[in-house]
């Protein structure tokens, strides 16, 4: 039985026909929807795994190199050698549309574009030591970027999967079943009554016909 | 749309130093409760972030903040890992990711 309360009329059922139609329209669509959004996450997480691993080894790298120049330093030398910093690093965000979702797309832009301006301090008073960390760091700041581009992408993009994939399923298992079984209802509820009419036009026709001509059928 | 925009490193001293060096702002923290503030801060109270990287040590117990930006275009929240090196956290939140969206982890292997 569908639920709530339904007239069967020939009206309510040309609605519910309607209904269902727009409801298999949106369900294709979305579907459509969701596969597309599919193949583009996909290409997304690998190349967010790819970077993670390059990011992580980079900086395990650099911390490294960083570990050694302040065991070599004092710590108050390396503070004082990084403590006021020469670059500066502003970032341009745009937004691309992927299947109506944004995701961001990163550029950076330094206030110095000299590769040497990264080293805040003189050189004579500290390690090659940091500068090689710094340098590694200033690699990796790249990849870094990148991944949090990507990141970002791959967890917006999982949003909107998780709920497109949600719409599918109301509308193939929930929505359309249950459109399905109200004309189906109504159908049988108005062949019904057309039975029910015709039985009793012909009762009707017998009778008249026995009072006018005592006609016996 | 072009805003101009700022990138945020929390972590130990040690760790966002070197940043500092590279012209991102730099966020030491010494505890949890420090890091937690410092996030709010740079999430609530601002609109000029757009990435916050931040140590995954720290992260492991701030998911409740950093889920909240997940679904959100702008801040990105990014584990790093620290000065220990990687503790896998990152990759967790991808593979949470990947699980989330198809169902199931295909990535394992």
């Amino acid at each position: 039985m569908p639920k709530g309360t339904i007239t069967p009329t020939r009206m309510v059922l040309n609605q519910q026909k309607a209904r269902l139609k727009t409801a298999r329209k949106g369900h294709k669509l979305m579907k459509d929807k969701c596969d597309e959004l599919m193949r583009q996450f996909m290409d997304i997480v690998r190349q967010n795994k790819e970077l993670r691993l390059k990011v992580e080894e980079g900086m395990t790298a650099a911390f490294k190199s960083l570990q050694v120049a302040s065991a070599i330093m004092s710590p108050d030398m390396l503070e004082q050698a990084l403590l006021y910093p020469r670059q500066s690093v502003e970032l341009d965000v745009k937004y691309k549309n992927i299947m109506s979702v944004n995701v961001p797309q990163y550029s950076f832009r330094t206030k110095n574009d000299d590769p040497s301006e990264i080293y805040p301090y003189g050189f004579a008073q500290t390690s090659g030591e940091l500068d090689d960390a710094l340098d590694k760091l200033a690699h990796v700041f790249e990849d870094m970027l990148q991944l949090a581009q990507v990141e970002k992408s791959t967890q917006l993009l999982a949003q909107e999967i998780e709920k497109t994939r949600r719409r599918v399923n109301a509308l193939e298992y929930v929505m359309i079943p249950e459109f399905e079984e109200t004309i189906k209802y109504i159908q049988m509820k108005l062949d019904e009554n057309e039975s029910s009419t015709k039985v009793r036009l012909l009762k009707v026709k017998d009778m008249v016909l026995k009072d006018s001509h005592d006609f016996e059928t | 749309m072009i805003f101009m925009l700022k990138i945020a490193v929390i972590g130990g001293r040690e760790t966002v130093m070197g940043f500092k060096a590279l012209g991102l702002e730099a966020c030491p923290v010494e505890n949890l409760t420090e890091a937690k503030e410092t996030l709010r801060k740079l999430t609530r109270d601002s609109d000029d972030y757009a990435i916050i990287y931040i140590e995954e040590n720290l992260a492991e117990n701030l998911t409740d903040e950093i889920d909240r930006y997940k679904d959100l275009p702008k801040p990105a929240i990014i584990l790093i890992p620290g000065r220990e090196g990687s503790n896998g956290l990152g990759i967790n939140a991808l593979n949470a990711a990947v699980e989330r969206a198809i169902g199931t982890n295909i990535l394992e292997n």
